[in-house]
């Protein structure tokens, strides 16, 4: 299959790459740029773990095509935190045990992440309904809703960092998780 | 409402809500599961299905898919050499099971939809796909049964090479059965049908595999890799050693990957016999297929019972759906509940009968919970109907019934001995949460209003922390295994630890609760204990994790581990400070002679003496590493009491849950935020099944929940958050006094909301209903009702 040009911005640092157009953004996510915290748990449209973000709203990604984001800035969770500083959202998924297999989480703190951009002090029941495209089996969501409320009490917590924190455009995720124990 | 605090004593660990130590790669990204992996010279696999239910294969050709520059080889049964079918592990003494073969590609006949027919491997994730719809299939149809029913009349057989669909039959009793419905003054009869449901841990599973120098080593999205390791050796006629299985990071089981796959067997065999590393990952649509599901059952229920409550006799005969093939536990599951169909009160007598059943669906097979959710909703569905019967309020038939505080150990009529349990206890601790009487006028209020609101209880019991291996080994129940776990604790020279755990979490926690468990003992910081666990090439044997085993099994090997090391320490230190070892103990994070505080020595300062030994005696040996292995005596029993509260809209027979309340006992928490998380996803497994999700085939063994848009797993926005609170009888099972939390919650939600669908239905005429209560099927019950 012929393969066409796509230039776009990754976590602040720019790709060009070459696609078969039919390859889907989190694909080139994944299997070509190496984010491998953008997952993969359906081919519906329903479960939201494939969920980043596409000029600063979030997407599935399994639904939106590599030559779709042609020219777009994407941020993936590697780009979500902020140098050493975890994202308030990660923060609180953390603090508050939102997460256990942890398959879901990337997506579901991306959608939190532009829950709380649109909406800085969500209801309950607004945070149920916002989050109501992205599936976890692990948590009954329970404390998933708690720490998106939580998180809401932060100042920045619908806000994404400045990109281009680190020369792989992986943010400082990577130095963290090796750590092990966060900032 | 929060978890109880559990008072703290020195500083200690273990009973706090620390937060996880595997959080941080989670939320950044940065793990690793099977599908992250792909090492160099990785060739893809893409299965050709079978689209009918039962069909015999004509003819296959795959040249057009062989045509393809990207594709490396097609495979069908024909060409597998493998030394053994895939394994089904229980062989209960005494009983014949009439068991299909089962092989990862089908030969020459299909028996289910999706059954494997081909296999297409090649260069590229996407082109494998292309190339598979490539390969031109022909079939035969024959004929097809899915109602477990129709097919006990063996009319159409699943498998004409075997004499009959019937799989197995199998009983469990004690008390005298017809004596005590002769002197019931009420007996009753329900059927009561448990629907099949799937798994849906939201990573598919996905399996990697790659040779080098006569060594496979197979990464694969599982709850077993040290099952998987024997199973690939078997299979694959290779000796044992040589196989190293991993699972890495695993999103999420739920039983589903408690399991032998074929195409996990296929992944490896293709890479030994291509040279080159075979990576295969599920899409969704197939996990519907063919990933096990569970339950399905249908029982008759028969209850006898006093005027005033007290049953006298509990009978349930099961037919148990098991689909297709049996695999490495499927006809083994409904036996697990008949070992507490007993719940939690004094049945004189017991009996469970179940007849297991092949149909041309997937196989069925451990779900969260397995068994025991449905012998949990038969019990507590049917104690509802007979309070109604009676005339009774359905706490009052419960509390009549709970066998006491004060009578455990407590031996049922069928011979198993629960360990301990409060089960007033924590219906009392529930009801603290749960006004009835306030809910009675409100309910009564809403009702004038058109709102139809109901509550309704679980209190159950369940049996876990599987297992001893003397009762459930070949000898007993009948699986071909043992029940123990094993532990390794390492104290390294700086004073780090590093644990191995033969359990195998995905998403439990493990890491976490465990190094509570052995900082405490050893005297550091959980943040320094390390639990290394999932790959069969590190620490010694396992047994993975299912059964709510890990805590009160593995936790329990850990501790034990951890206890031999203490005992090294105190040589060690007991020479240093010329004292006896037992005089040696452990304050504020030194290791001390017991009345002396002033002189002791660190965990690293510790390791210092076990690992630079110039002045130990020649026969004291040095280091400070133990393993430990360890068969549990009993099994545990947690319980609790759940509540649920619906409203059922008559106009639309749309069901929401308005409120939940959990009260749990799990015996001493190791980490309450752990407990709590579980309990709540639990819940919420069993909510989806009473309300949401259900697997359906249609006559002609088509699938038509084959997505996440068909099958309706709960979203955020359908529930209300939980609350929860414990008790804390300890188990006297194991040191730590714990019991399994992983499957309690499951196990008691769904017959919660089911009473609580049937209190708010009953106005309306509807006396009974079975699972899952969607708009249309109460809107029907209703209408029916009301003719």
């Amino acid at each position: 299959m012929s393969e066409v040009p796509v230039r776009l911005s990754v976590n602040g640092r720019t790709h060009e790459v070459d696609v078969e157009p039919r390859l889907l953004l989190v694909h080139l996510l994944r299997d070509r740029l190496g984010l491998t915290g953008t997952h993969v748990g359906c081919d519906t449209t329903s479960c939201g773990a494939c969920t980043v973000h596409l000029d600063g709203e979030s997407v599935k990604s399994c639904t939106v095509l590599a030559v779709q984001a042609d020219g777009c800035e994407v941020t993936t969770i590697e780009g979500l935190a902020d140098g050493d500083a975890l994202h308030p959202v990660q923060e609180a998924f953390w603090e508050d045990h939102g997460l256990q297999c942890g398959f879901c989480t990337p997506g579901m703190i991306m959608r939190a992440v532009d829950l709380l951009a649109h909406d800085p002090d969500p209801t309950e029941e607004e945070i149920r309904r916002g989050l109501e495209g992205n599936l976890c089996r692990c948590t009954g969501y329970h404390n998933i809703v708690r720490a998106v409320k939580d998180a809401a009490r932060h100042p920045h917590a619908g806000r994404i960092p400045a990109p281009g924190v680190s020369a792989d455009g992986a943010g400082a995720g990577r130095e963290l998780a090796q750590e092990g124990l966060g900032a | 409402m929060t978890a109880i605090e559990t008072p703290q004593a020195d500083g200690r660990h273990v009973g706090r809500p620390l937060k996880r130590k595997e959080d941080p790669r989670l939320i950044t990204g940065r793990a690793t599961y099977v599908d992250d992996l792909n090492p160099v010279g990785t060739l893809w696999m893409a299965f050709v299905r079978s689209p009918e239910a039962h069909a015999t294969i004509t003819s296959i050709d795959a040249s057009a898919a062989l045509a393809r520059e990207d594709v490396v080889a097609v495979y069908t049964a024909e060409d597998l050499d493998l030394a053994a079918p895939l394994p089904m592990a229980w062989a209960p003494p005494g009983i014949d099971l009439n068991v299909p073969e089962h092989w990862p590609l089908a030969r020459g006949r299909v028996a289910h939809v999706g059954d494997p027919v081909a296999v297409v491997i090649g260069e590229d994730r996407y082109s494998v796909v292309d190339a598979a719809e490539d390969v031109i299939v022909e079939y035969e149809p024959l004929p097809v049964v899915t109602d477990p029913e129709e097919a006990l009349r063996d009319e159409v057989l699943v498998h004409p090479d075997l004499p009959s669909n019937t799989v197995h039959e199998w009983s469990l009793g004690g008390g005298d059965l017809e004596a005590g419905f002769a002197e019931a003054d009420v007996v009753i009869e329900r059927r009561i049908v448990n629907h099949r449901t799937a798994g849906g841990a939201i990573e598919p599973r996905a399996v990697l595999a790659e040779e080098r120098a006569g060594h496979l080593t197979v990464w694969s999205s599982t709850q077993i890799p040290h099952f998987l390791r024997l199973f690939l050796s078997i299979m694959l006629d290779l000796s044992e050693e040589r196989v190293r299985v991993i699972a890495p990071e695993v999103g999420g089981g739920f039983g589903s990957k408690l399991q032998i796959y074929g195409e996990e067997i296929l992944a490896a065999w293709a890479a030994r016999k291509l040279g080159r590393p075979v990576k295969w990952c599920e899409t969704r649509s197939e996990a519907m297929m063919v990933t096990h599901h569970g339950r399905d059952q249908i029982a008759t229920v028969r209850v006898g019972a006093k005027r005033d409550g007290t049953v006298t006799a509990f009978h349930a005969r099961i037919l148990a759906d098991l689909g297709a093939y049996m695999m490495l536990l499927t006809p083994m599951v409904p036996s697990l509940g008949a070992f507490v169909m007993s719940g939690c009160y004094r049945f004189p007598a017991v009996q469970t009968d179940i007849v297991g059943v092949m149909t041309h669906k997937f196989a069925t097979d451990a779900i969260r919970g397995a068994g025991r959710p449905e012998a949990t909703h038969m019990i507590e569905v049917a104690l509802d109907q007979l309070a109604v019967e009676l005339g009774l309020d359905p706490l009052e038939v419960r509390r009549r019934n709970f066998i006491p505080a004060d009578a455990f150990p407590y031996e049922t009529a069928i011979g198993i001995t629960y360990d301990s349990g409060n089960y007033q206890g924590t219906l009392d601790k529930l009801l603290e949460h749960v006004d009835v009487e306030a809910f009675r006028a409100e309910q009564e209020r809403l009702r004038a209003e058109g709102v139809h609101r109901g509550i309704g209880f679980c209190t159950y019991t369940e049996i876990c922390g599987l297992a001893p291996s003397r009762a459930v080994g070949p000898s007993a129940f009948g699986l071909q295994g043992g029940g123990w776990e094993s532990a390794l604790v390492r104290v390294h020279l700086t004073g780090a630890v590093t644990v191995y755990t033969g359990t195998s979490p995905h998403g439990q926690g493990h890491e976490t609760g465990f190094a509570q468990i052995v900082a405490d003992r050893l005297g550091t910081d959980p943040q320094l204990v390390e639990v290394i666990h999932g790959d069969t090439s590190q620490g010694p044997n396992g047994l993975d994790t299912y059964g709510s085993r890990s805590l009160a099994v593995g936790g329990e090997a850990i501790a034990r581990a951890a206890d031999k090391v203490v005992a090294r320490i105190r040589r060690f230190v007991a020479h240093k400070l010329e004292a006896a070892p037992e005089d040696i103990e452990l304050r504020d994070g030194r290791w001390i002679v017991r009345g002396s505080p002033d002189k002791g020595f660190t965990l690293p300062e510790v390791a210092g003496l076990a690992y630079i030994p110039e002045d130990i005696p020649q026969d004291m040996e040095p280091g400070l590493e133990e393993v430990a292995f360890y068969d549990p005596g009993n099994f545990v029993f947690p319980f609790g009491a759940h509540a649920a509260i619906v409203d059922v809209d008559p106009e639309t027979g749309k069901v929401t849950l308005v409120r939940y309340v959990a009260v749990d006992d799990c015996g001493p928490a190791i980490n309450p935020l752990l407990i709590d998380g579980q309990v709540h996803g639990g819940i919420v497994h069993g909510v989806g099944q009473a309300l949401y999700e259900q697997v359906v085939y249609d006559e002609s063994g088509q699938l038509v929940t084959g997505t996440f848009v068909d099958y309706a797993l709960p979203t955020a926005a359908e529930l209300p958050s939980f609350e929860t609170d414990r008790t804390e009888t300890p188990s006297p099972v194991n040191s730590l006094g714990v019991k399994g939390v992983g499957e309690a919650g499951t196990i008691a939600a769904s017959a919660a909301v089911a009473n609580a669908v049937m209190d708010a239905l009953r106005p309306l005429g509807v006396t009974y209903l079975d699972m899952p209560y969607t708009p249309m099927r109460v809107w029907n019950a209703i209408q029916e009702a009301a003719r």
